[in-house]
C-alpha cells in the first residue's frame, strides 16, 4: 500500500522548493536593484522578470494552500507561531508586487517605487529565512495549538538563516541576469556573482554547523550511523557544485551559472529534508499526525496528478515565449 | 478572558478589512477580464480598430487592478492560518482541498497566461494571444467558483462527518461539499455582481469622455456596451438576488430576520420594512416605514403567512441586526438604481439619443462606483448575517480564532491599514489617471510604458480608429 501522506509531503516539499528557486531569483533582482544604474539597466532588470513573477509567486500560494489542505494541523500550528515574520513577508510582497506596475505609471515617483521594490524584496527574503530558522529551532506546541509567545521566533539562529536566504536569493538573481542580459548589466552581474557565491557558501557552512546542535534529532541524523553515510555526501557535493559555479561565473555559457546556483539550492533543500524528516513541525508533529484524512488526500491527489504536469507545461511555455536575451527594447 | 476577546475582535476587524480590500479588485478584474476577452474577440472577428484600441486602453487598467488583486489575495490565503488557526485545523480537511483546487485550476492559469497577455502581443500570434486572454478570463471565473464554494460551505455546511478529534471530515461525496445548498445562488449572484461592477465602471468612463467629446468613437463604443450590460443584467441580478434570499430563508433564517429587521414574530403576515432604525436594545425598528404583509408576500408568496422573528432564536445565536439591515438596504438600493439607469439608457437608445443625453451621461458617471458599493454591502450582509458562527450552526467565531496575543494582532492590523491605504490608494489614483485620458485612436500597444518593443505582430497596423 502506498502511503499517501508521504506523497503529499513530497508534493508540498516540491511546491516550496519550486517557490524558493523561482521567486528566489526575482526577489534576488529586487535585492540587488539599487546596485543597478537608474534608467536603462534597472528597466532591463525589471523587464527580465515582469512577465513571470506572478507565476513564480503562485507557488507560494500553492505551498501555503497545500499545507492547509494536506496537513491542516501543521498549518494551524506554524502560522500563528510565525505570525510576525509572515505578516512582514506578506507586506513586503505587497510593496514589491505593485512596484512592477506602479514604477512605469508614475515616472515622478519612480524612485519611491524602486525603493519599495528593493525593500519589499529584502523584507520578504529575510522573513522567509527567519521562518526557516524559527521552524528548525523548534516551536512550542501544546495539544493542537501553538503555545509560545509572539517573539519566540527571534533568535540569533533565525537571524542567521534570514541573512543566508537574502544572500542566496541575490546570487540567484545575479546569475539570472547573467543569463538574460547583455552588455554592461551582464558584466555587472558577473562581477557581483562571485562575492555572493562566497557569501552563500559561508552561510551554508554556518547554518549547517549550527543546526545539528539545535535538536538531538538533527545531531543523530547527521553524525550517527547510518545517517552519516548519506549525510557525509552533502558537504562534498556542495563543494563540487560550488567550484563549478565559481568557474562558470568567470567565463563560459551564460545560462550555466544560473543552473548551478539552482543546483546549490537544491542541495541545501535536500539537506534540510534530511534534518527534519519525517516531521512537518520539526521536533513536534510528524507528517502522519498532521495529515488530512485519506478522502481529502485522494481527492486532491487526482487533481494534483492531472494538473501539476499541465501547469508545468504552460509555465515552461510562458518562459519559452520570453526566451532569449532582453535588450533595452525589451525581448528580442 | 478580556484579553482573548480583544484579540478576537481585532482578528475579525483585520479579516474584514483585508478581505474587503481584496474583493474590490476581483469584483473588477473578473468582469474586466471577460470584457477584454469580448473586445479582443470582436477585434479578431471584425478587424475594426476601435476594438483593438479599447482592448489596449482597458488592458493597462486591468494590469494594475490585477497586480493589486494578486498581492492582496496572497495575504488572504495566509490569514486563515495566522488569525483563524483553530478554524483552519478543524475545517482544513474539507475546505483545504477546495482552496488547493483553486490554486491548481485558477491561480496558476491566471498567472501563467497573464505575462503573455500583457507583454506577449509582439511575441505570439494573434490567435495565441487571444487564447491567453481567454485563459486569464477563465482563470478569474474558476477562482470565483472555488472560493465561493468554500464560503458557501461555511454558510450552509453539508456532506461532512465529525471526526473524533473535533475536525470536520469530508463525507463520502465531494459533490455534496462543493455543491452545497447556497453555492449555486452565491456563485451566480457574485459573478453577475462582478460583471455589473465592471459595466458601471466602463459606462462611467465612457460617459465621462462623451461629456467632453461626443464624437469619440472609443467612448461611444464602451458606453454603449456598458449600457447594454446594465439594461440586460441588472434585472437578472435582482431576480437572482430574490432567489438567493429565499434560499437563505430556508437555510439561515436568522440572517433574513436581521436583514428584514424582524425582531418579533408575525403570526399573520409580516410587514416589509423599507426604512427605519433598528433598535436592538428595545427589540424594535424605530421610525419604521413599512408595507403591511409585503414581507410575507415576498418570502412566502402569501400575504398572511406567518413569519418567525428573532425572538425565536436563542439570544447567543442572533446576528447583529443594525449592520445587516443597513448593508442589505444599500445593496438593494444600488440594484434598483442600476436597473433605473439601464432602463433610461434603453429609452435613450430607442430615441437614438444614447450619445446625446448629457443627463444620462452625468448619471452614469455618478453610478460608476455603484458596483463596488453594492458588492461590499452584499458581502457584509452575508458575512455579518452569518455571525456568531464561522461554520454556520457548528463552529462559533469566538472558537475559531488563533491563540494570539492582542498586541500582535493590533500591530499587524495597523500595519495593514497603513500599507493598504497607501499602496492601494496610489494604485487607485493611477487607475483614475488612466481613465481620465480619453481612448485615443492609437493607444499604446503595450500596457506597460516600459521599454518593451513595439514592432512585430501588433494590432497597430490594423487600426484606423475612425469607424465606430
Ligand atoms: C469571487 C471572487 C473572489 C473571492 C470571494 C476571493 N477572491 Fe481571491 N482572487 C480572485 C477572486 C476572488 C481573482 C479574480 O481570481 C483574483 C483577483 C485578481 C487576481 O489576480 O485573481 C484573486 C487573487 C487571489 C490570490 C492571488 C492569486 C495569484 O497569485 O495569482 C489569492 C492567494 C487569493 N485571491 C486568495 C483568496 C482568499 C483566501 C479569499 C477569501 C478569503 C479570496 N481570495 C476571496
Ligand atoms: C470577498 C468578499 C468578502 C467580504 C467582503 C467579506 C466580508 C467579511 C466581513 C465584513 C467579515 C466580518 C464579520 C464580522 O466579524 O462581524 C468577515 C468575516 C469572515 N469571513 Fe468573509 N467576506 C468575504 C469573503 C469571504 C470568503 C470567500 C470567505 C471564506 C473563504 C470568508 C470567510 C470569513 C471568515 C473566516 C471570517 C472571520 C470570522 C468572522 O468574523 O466571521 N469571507 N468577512
Ligand atoms: C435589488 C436586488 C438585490 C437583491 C434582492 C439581492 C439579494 C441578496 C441577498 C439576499 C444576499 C445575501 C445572501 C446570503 O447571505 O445568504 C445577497 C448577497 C450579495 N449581493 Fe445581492 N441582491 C441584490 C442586488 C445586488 C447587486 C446589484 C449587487 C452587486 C452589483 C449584489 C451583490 C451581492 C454580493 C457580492 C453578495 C454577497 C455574496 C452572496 O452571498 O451572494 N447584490 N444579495
Amino acid at each position: 500500500m502506498i502511503d499517501l501522506t508521504i506523497i503529499w509531503a513530497f508534493i508540498i516539499a516540491f511546491a516550496v522548493s519550486a517557490y524558493v528557486v523561482m521567486d528566489g531569483f526575482d526577489l534576488g533582482i529586487g535585492i540587488l536593484f539599487p546596485r543597478f544604474k537608474v534608467g536603462r539597466e534597472r528597466d532591463m532588470a525589471m523587464n527580465s522578470i515582469a512577465p513571470v513573477w506572478d507565476g513564480n509567486e503562485t507557488w507560494l500560494v500553492m505551498g501555503g494552500g497545500g499545507l492547509l489542505a494536506a496537513f491542516p494541523l501543521a498549518y494551524a500550528i506554524v502560522l500563528p507561531a510565525l505570525y510576525a515574520p509572515l505578516i512582514a513577508m506578506l507586506l513586503g510582497l505587497v510593496f514589491r508586487g505593485v512596484a512592477f506596475e506602479f514604477r512605469w505609471r508614475d515616472p515622478a515617483h519612480r524612485h519611491f517605487w524602486d525603493v519599495s521594490f528593493c525593500a519589499g524584496s529584502i523584507i520578504a527574503a529575510l522573513s522567509q529565512g527567519i521562518v526557516l530558522g524559527a521552524l528548525l529551532q523548534g516551536i512550542a506546541v501544546e495539544g493542537r495549538a501553538y503555545a509560545g509567545g509572539w517573539w519566540d521566533w527571534l533568535t540569533p539562529f533565525s537571524l542567521a538563516t534570514g541573512a543566508s536566504v537574502v544572500v542566496g536569493y541575490a546570487l540567484l538573481g545575479a546569475s539570472w541576469l547573467i543569463w538574460k542580459t547583455d552588455g554592461p548589466l551582464h558584466e555587472q552581474a558577473r562581477r557581483m556573482a562571485r562575492p555572493l557565491l562566497l557569501g552563500l557558501l559561508l552561510a551554508i557552512a554556518l547554518v549547517s554547523a549550527w543546526t545539528p546542535f539545535l535538536e538531538a534529532q538533527y545531531y543523530r541524523r547527521w553524525f550517527e550511523w547510518p545517517g552519516v553515510l548519506a549525510a557525509a555526501q552533502m558537504p562534498l557535493m556542495v563543494t563540487v557544485v560550488a567550484i563549478f559555479t565559481w568557474r562558470a561565473i568567470g567565463k563560459g555559457r551564460d545560462w550555466l551559472p544560473f543552473l548551478l546556483a539552482l543546483a546549490l539550492f537544491g542541495l541545501t533543500m535536500i539537506g534540510l529534508g534530511i534534518s527534519i524528516w519525517p516531521d512537518v513541525v520539526p521536533g513536534a508533529v510528524t507528517i502522519w499526525e498532521a495529515a488530512a484524512p485519506e478522502r481529502s488526500q485522494v481527492f486532491m491527489l487526482i487533481g494534483a496528478g492531472i494538473l501539476i504536469p499541465i501547469i508545468l507545461a504552460y509555465t515552461v511555455w510562458a518562459y519559452w515565449v520570453f526566451r532569449g536575451k532582453i535588450d533595452e527594447a525589451g525581448y528580442h | 478572558m478580556f484579553e482573548s476577546f480583544d484579540a478576537l475582535l481585532l482578528a475579525r476587524l483585520q479579516f474584514a478589512f483585508t478581505v474587503s480590500f481584496h474583493f474590490i479588485f476581483p469584483a473588477f478584474s473578473i468582469g474586466l477580464a471577460s470584457f477584454l476577452m469580448v473586445l479582443e474577440a470582436l477585434w479578431l472577428k471584425t478587424g475594426k480598430g476601435v476594438y483593438a484600441n479599447l482592448y489596449r486602453y482597458w488592458l493597462k487598467i486591468f494590469a494594475i487592478t490585477f497586480a493589486m488583486g494578486v498581492v492582496s489575495g496572497i495575504v488572504m490565503s495566509y490569514q486563515f492560518g495566522t488569525n483563524w488557526s483553530v478554524f483552519s485545523d478543524k475545517a482544513g480537511p474539507v475546505i483545504g482541498p477546495l482552496m488547493a483546487y483553486e490554486v491548481l485550476t485558477a491561480f496558476f492559469l491566471e498567472a501563467g497566461f497573464l505575462g503573455v497577455m500583457l507583454f506577449g502581443i509582439n511575441k505570439v500570434g494573434r490567435k495565441l494571444h487571444f487564447a491567453a486572454t481567454c485563459m486569464v478570463a477563465l482563470g478569474t471565473f474558476i477562482s470565483a467558483f472555488w472560493i465561493l464554494s468554500v464560503n458557501s460551505w461555511m454558510q450552509t455546511p453539508t456532506g461532512f462527518e465529525m471526526g473524533a478529534n473535533g475536525q470536520f471530515l469530508p463525507g463520502p461525496s465531494w459533490w455534496a461539499i462543493v455543491f452545497n445548498p447556497s453555492f449555486p445562488y452565491r456563485l451566480v449572484h457574485t459573478v453577475i455582481a462582478a460583471y455589473l461592477t465592471t459595466a458601471f465602471v466602463v459606462g462611467a468612463v465612457g460617459a465621462w469622455h462623451l461629456l467632453r467629446d461626443r464624437a469619440n468613437p472609443g467612448a461611444r463604443k464602451m458606453f454603449s456596451m456598458a449600457m447594454w450590460m446594465a439594461a440586460i443584467v441588472a434585472p437578472i441580478q435582482i431576480f437572482v438576488g430574490d432567489l438567493h434570499g429565499l434560499n437563505t430563508l430556508e437555510h439561515q433564517p436568522a440572517k433574513v430576520m436581521a436583514m428584514e429587521g424582524h425582531y418579533q414574530s408575525h403570526p399573520d403576515g409580516a410587514p416589509l420594512i423599507l426604512f427605519g432604525i433598528p433598535n436592538s436594545a428595545e427589540r424594535r425598528v424605530d421610525y419604521a416605514v413599512e408595507i403591511p404583509k409585503a414581507s410575507s408576500l415576498i418570502l412566502k408568496h402569501d400575504p398572511d403567512a406567518p413569519l418567525d422573528g428573532l425572538d425565536t432564536i436563542a439570544e447567543e445565536d442572533r446576528p447583529p441586526v443594525g449592520i445587516v439591515f443597513w448593508a442589505f438596504r444599500i445593496m438593494v438600493a444600488m440594484g434598483l438604481a442600476m436597473l433605473g439607469l439601464g432602463l433610461w439608457s434603453l429609452a435613450a437608445r430607442v430615441r437614438r439619443r444614447l450619445y446625446d443625453w448629457t443627463c444620462l451621461h452625468r448619471a452614469a458617471v455618478v453610478m460608476g462606483p455603484s458596483g463596488f458599493v453594492a458588492v461590499l454591502a452584499g458581502w457584509i450582509t452575508t458575512e455579518v448575517g452569518r455571525q456568531p458562527w464561522t461554520i454556520y450552526g457548528l463552529l462559533r467565531t469566538a472558537e475559531s480564532a488563533a491563540p494570539l496575543d492582542a498586541p500582535a494582532v493590533a500591530a499587524s492590523l495597523i500595519a495593514f491599514i497603513i500599507v493598504y491605504f497607501a499602496v492601494f490608494g496610489a494604485g487607485t489614483l493611477y487607475i483614475l489617471k488612466l481613465m481620465a485620458k480619453p481612448p485615443e485612436p492609437h493607444e499604446d500597444p503595450v500596457p506597460v510604458h516600459g521599454p518593451v518593443r513595439t514592432a512585430g505582430i501588433t494590432p497597430a497596423p490594423a487600426i484606423d480608429g475612425g469607424d465606430q
